[in-house]
This record gives C-alpha cells, sequence and structure tokens, in this order.
C-alpha cells in the first residue's frame, strides 16, 4: 500500500478527517523516518485538513520527530521506578559508550539517545525502548551486549543496502 | 485463597487468543446479555456491583452510564484510556498484551449497554506490542461474529477502532483524550458540559479505563453480589496492583481492593535484603506519598483518601532507605512540568519554578526560605487550574514536605545532598 492508500484507510475509521491527522503522522514517519516541512504539507492534503492543524500535532506530541534521528532511537525511561532501579548509572554508561550526551545523535547517524517519561513496564526497570521494542531489567552488561547487537544489525542492514545499490553482474 | 480473575490466564502463551479465552468461558457474558438483558438492566447491573472507576478517579461505573440521554440523536461513543501513562502503572499494558479479548468483550458489553456502536481505544504509541496484539484480538472476534454488523445474531451492530496515541501523559486526561481523538493538541475542557452528554465530536461520550471494562463481563457472569463481596462493601471487586521501585518481586498482582499496604508489599517480596521500606507512593506518582510507618493502610479508595493518599492507578511504588526523598519528589514534579500541557498559568509557570527551586535544593544549593517558598508555590497551584494535574503534583510535593521535610532540611543545612 502507499502511503496516501495507509492514510486513507486510516481516515476511514472517523467520521471527521481531522480525527485522522494523528493516525496520518504516524504512518508518515514510519515511512519517512521523520516529518520534515514537505512530508507534514503532503498530510494536509492527503486528508484535506489545514495545514497549520498538521503542523500544530507534529510539534505537541513527543513521539513525533520533525528532525531526523538515527537509525536507532535508544529511549531509556529515567522515571521514579526506573531511577530507584539505577537507570542514572545506565544513562552515564550509554553517554560514555556513545560519546554523546541524551539527545543528541552519534557522528554516524546510528544512534539516537534520549530519556523518556515512565514507560509503562516499570515491573521490569530498568527499561529501554528500542523501536518498537522494550528492553527490561537492565544493566550495563545487558546494554553493551544490546549495543553491539545493534551494531551488527545496522552493519548488515547497511551491507545489504550497499548490495542492493551494486549494478548487477558486478 | 482469593482467585484471580482478570489475571486468571496471563501466564499461559496462548493467553492473547480467542481459542483460550473463549476456552475459559470467554464471550459468554455478550452472549448472555444479547439473548437475557435489556441494555438498562445491563447498566444496573454494574451499579449494583458498585465497580469504580479503575482510572484513577474511582467514579462509580454504573453511574457515570446513567448519564448517558436515552434518546438522543446523535450516535454515542465508548472510549477506552489505554493511555497508562501515570508512572509506576503497567496493568493496562499487561491486559491488553496477555489477555486482550478480555478488553473486547468488556468494550462489547459495555457499548451495548450504553447504547454506542462505535468504540475508540484510546492506546499510547509506545504500546506497540499490546496494539498488536488488540488488533489480532478485534480481528479474531469479527471472524466469530462478536464484533460487526448483528452481533451473534442481534440487532446490536458494534465496531472497535484503536487510535494511538503520540507520547503526551496529558491525553490520559479524558477530556484532553476526546481533543486528541478529534485530531486537535490534547488540552483538557472545561466542565460541564461532561462527556456523557457532550463528548467525542459533541455526542454522549462513556470514556472507561481499561481493566474498569475488563472487570464487566465478569460481573455479569458472576453476577453483581459475587464482585461485591470482594473488599469494602462500598469500594469493592478484584484489583489489580502494579508494584515495581525497591522490592524483590516487582509486577502486577491481582488480589481483593482493601488488602493492607503492608500485605501486598509482603506479596511483591518485601523490601530488598538489608533495607527498610522509608516511603511508599501508592497509586501512581499523582498520588502523595505515605510514609514507611503508614503501611497498615487498606487499598481502596476511601481508607488511601482518609489517610491523605489516593488509590489512583494503583501503581504501588516503593522506596527504601538508600533513596534520597528530596530527589524522588524532585523527579515527578519534572515529570509533571514536562507534561504540562501549558493551558493554565498556575501549573505551567508554577511548576516551573517549583523543579527550579527543588533543583537547586537537591544539588546542596538551597537557601534558607526554600521550603516556605515551595508551600507558597503548592498553594497557588493546589485548587487553580484547569485539570487535576496540577492538583496531583501540588498535593504529592506537600506531601514530601510534610512527611520528609527533615531531609529537604538536611539538604538546605548541610548544603549537599546527604545521600551521595
Ligand atoms: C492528568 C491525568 C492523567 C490521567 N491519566 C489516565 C490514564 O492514563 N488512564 C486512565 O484510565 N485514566 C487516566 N486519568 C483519569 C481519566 O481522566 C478518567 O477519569 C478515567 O479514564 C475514567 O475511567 P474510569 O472511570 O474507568 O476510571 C487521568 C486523569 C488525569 C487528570
Ligand atoms: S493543570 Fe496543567 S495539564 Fe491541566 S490544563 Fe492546566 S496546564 Fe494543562
Ligand atoms: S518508571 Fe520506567 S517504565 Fe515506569
Amino acid at each position: 500500500m502507499s502511503m496516501r492508500e495507509k492514510i486513507e484507510e486510516a481516515a476511514a475509521r472517523y467520521p471527521d478527517q481531522r480525527s485522522a491527522i494523528m493516525p496520518a503522522l504516524l504512518i508518515a514517519q514510519n515511512e519517512h523516518g521523520h516529518l520534515p516541512g514537505p512530508v507534514l504539507e503532503e498530510v494536509a492534503d492527503i486528508l484535506g485538513v489545514e495545514r497549520i492543524w498538521v503542523y500544530e500535532l507534529a510539534t505537541f506530541y513527543t513521539l513525533f520527530h520533525t528532525e531526523p534521528i538515527g537509525m536507532f532511537h535508544l529511549q531509556l525511561c529515567d522515571n521514579v521506578s526506573c531511577m530507584l532501579c539505577g537507570s542514572d548509572a545506565l544513562l552515564k554508561h550509554l553517554e560514555a559508550l556513545l560519546g554523546i550526551r541524551k539527545g543528541d545523535t552519534t557522528p554516524d547517524r546510528l544512534f539516537t539517545l534520549s530519556t523518556v517519561e515512565c514507560l509503562g513496564a516499570c515491573e521490569m526497570a530498568p527499561v529501554m525502548q528500542v523501536g518498537d521494542d522494550y528492553h527490561g531489567e537492565l544493566d550495563i552488561g545487558r546494554i553493551d551486549a544490546l549495543l553491539a547487537r545493534l551494531r551488527a544489525e545496522a552493519g548488515e542492514a547497511i551491507g545489504a543496502g550497499l548490495a542492493d545499490a551494486a549494478p548487477p553482474g558486478e | 485463597m482469593f482467585e484471580p480473575v482478570l489475571l486468571k490466564n496471563i501466564d499461559a502463551p496462548d493467553g492473547h487468543l480467542l481459542s483460550t479465552y473463549e476456552a475459559g468461558g470467554g464471550y459468554q457474558a455478550l452472549a448472555k446479555v444479547l439473548r437475557e438483558h435489556t441494555p438498562d438492566e445491563v447498566v444496573d447491573l454494574v451499579k449494583q456491583s458498585n465497580l469504580r472507576g479503575r482510572g484513577g478517579a474511582g467514579f462509580p461505573t454504573g453511574m457515570k452510564w446513567g448519564f448517558v440521554p436515552k434518546r438522543a440523536d446523535k450516535p454515542k461513543y465508548l472510549c477506552c484510556n489505554a493511555d497508562e501513562g501515570e508512572p509506576g502503572t503497567f496493568k493496562d499494558r499487561i491486559i491488553m498484551e496477555s489477555a486482550p479479548h478480555q478488553l473486547v468483550e468488556g468494550l462489547a458489553v459495555s457499548a451495548y449497554a450504553i447504547g454506542a456502536e462505535t468504540a475508540y481505544v484510546y492506546v499510547r504509541g509506545e504500546y506497540v506490542k499490546a496494539i498488536r496484539r488488540l488488533e489480532q484480538a478485534i480481528a479474531e472476534a469479527r471472524e466469530k461474529g462478536y464484533l460487526g454488523a448483528g452481533v451473534l445474531g442481534s440487532d446490536f451492530n458494534f465496531t472497535i477502532h484503536i487510535h494511538c496515541g503520540a507520547g503526551a501523559y496529558i491525553c490520559g486526561e479524558e477530556t484532553a483524550m476526546l481533543e486528541s481523538l478529534e485530531g486537535k493538541r490534547a488540552q483538557p475542557r472545561l466542565k460541564p458540559p461532561f462527556p456523557a452528554v457532550a463528548g467525542l465530536y459533541a455526542s454522549p461520550t462513556v470514556i472507561n479505563n481499561v481493566e474498569t471494562l475488563a472487570c464487566v463481563p465478569h460481573i455479569v457472569m458472576r453476577g453483581p453480589h459475587w464482585f461485591r463481596a470482594i473488599g469494602p462493601d462500598k469500594s469493592p471487586g478484584p484489583k489489580l496492583y502494579c508494584v515495581s521501585g525497591q522490592v524483590r518481586k516487582p509486577g502486577l498482582y491481582e488480589l481483593p481492593m482493601g488488602i493492607p499496604l503492608r500485605e501486598l508489599v509482603e506479596h511483591a517480596g518485601g523490601p530488598l535484603p538489608g533495607r527498610r521500606i522509608k516511603a511508599v507512593i501508592p497509586g501512581g506518582v499523582s498520588a502523595p506519598v505515605i510514609a514507611g510507618d503508614g503501611l497498615d493502610v487498606g487499598m481502596d479508595f476511601d481508607s488511601l483518601a482518609a489517610a491523605g493518599s489516593m488509590l489512583g492507578s494503583a501503581g504501588v511504588i516503593v522506596i527504601d532507605d538508600s533513596t534520597c526523598m528530596v530527589k524522588v519528589a524532585t523527579r515527578i514534579i519534572e515529570f509533571f512540568h514536562h507534561e504540562s500541557c501549558g493551558k493554565c498559568t498556575p501549573c505551567r509557570e508554577g511548576l516551573n519554578w517549583v523543579v527550579k527551586v527543588l533543583r537547586r535544593i537537591e544539588s546542596g544549593e538551597g537557601a534558607p526560605g526554600d521550603l516556605e517558598q515551595l508551600e507558597k508555590l503548592c498553594k497557588g497551584i493546589f485548587g487553580n487550574t484547569f485539570c487535576a494535574l496540577g492538583d496531583g503534583a501540588a498535593m504529592g510535593l506537600r506531601a514530601a514536605l510534610t512527611h520528609f521535610r527533615d531531609e529537604f532540611v538536611a539538604h538546605i543545612e548541610e548544603r549537599r545532598c546527604p545521600f551521595h
């Protein structure tokens, strides 16, 4: 399905097109990685709603990114339950390991590091969300193993991308 | 021994599938109400059960349903609050991931009772697994005729849509959720009109929490008296408690309403080795903290209110004597400040100020008079905000200042955090 078709399908769930802006932004962000101005305008045009309405939502909700982010978004929870279980030390470790501060992206654009509010998984504190997945009961060893795995995954993805890009027969 | 109902199949690997749910008696409540009861009778059953909303405020569910106008020229809506943003809370996620059909059946029975043909489940966007499981459950239920046109051969039509949130705690506040569903920035609405009269698209709308709705099929099958016999009569039923923080066995526990907090903490394994419990937040961070000597309080809406706190979302956060309470209080206010929607000044500006003072105290740069300043700010915020977010923040800080004043004072006098 094209992005337009997906958005139109989502919009059919509501009696009012404006309600579909949020689902449409999620679809657009999945497609493009982030939400630059032209994508916001496209979303507005597909739904036939005011552009300002779309801008308004894209800047209100924290899961929408108007700026590009890394291939992996490391979202470490630092709310109370995770804090009580040692998230501060994990943040320091991640910052040292990646050589960036929270909020930043590594120069190779692999990782963006953020702290987030409670992920609703405090029974497995401390918790970090990466992409769609939750990683719980974290400690320094598990963080190291996770990052190694993500780097390997990235290597494969980039490798596969290069292979795709290579002209056939070479 | 208390027999868990909501979490009966929670550890079953296939607990999320329709076949498992049906094998345990699933969708019989829906069949029963369609066969035997008028919508009003279902509302009465829920009224008789004394079920109170599990989302935080503890409002009687049957009474809320009763506010929906009988005749309306507009469609009615049921909205399920699955935004679950209250720090310390994870029960709705586990229901949706591990037993989503319970919610689907609860939605169907409840929609029938209030006369709604459409429900929106507002799930926080981070809950990707829960969303997938819920989508799967809805598809399975539709296939079997539990949803769709003419449910189980009756003339009741019912459709469920999932709406994904995008990371804003305030969307859990019911009128902000409606704004968000209408495609606007999530800022709370003025009440009245109440949503039951003019809610989503200005239509009559009932908003209920996931756990509230999950209770409904059990009330239908086992009867309101069964429900009411569990725990205190005014605040009864089986209850999901989310226990986290500094305990040996954090997790989700289903136990009767009204169980003493001390017993609940024991179920969760008690304090970590060599530690003593200093404080417990009993209902998510909006609930005022209880000091370690107050653990005999019953975990229900009325007992906790009488003790100066609240059951809220039953997100029970256990804090031991290794932890600095100024740090905890600071982190909580930072959360509220970050999540303030910005609509009203006492919350937006007041919390900004409170955060600054708290950070300065925690880092050893507090000044004499800072505690009085904080109290003044709490007074300026409490009761003067548009929604309960600001109130919750002020109440929580006041409780911390009252119960753990010596720790705040020590920070200021010693010009450092005594826990570092
Ligand atoms: C700031 C704020 C956040 C809230 N967050 C939630 C939430 O995440 N989930 C929820 O069910 N209720 C939440 N509530 C309570 C809802 O406004 C509403 O009372 C509840 O969803 C009604 O359902 P119930 O009667 O079944 O409890 C929140 C309230 C406030 C003021
Ligand atoms: S109290 Fe805070 S969250 Fe509630 S309306 Fe006012 S600014 Fe928004
Ligand atoms: S506090 Fe981190 S998941 Fe709840």
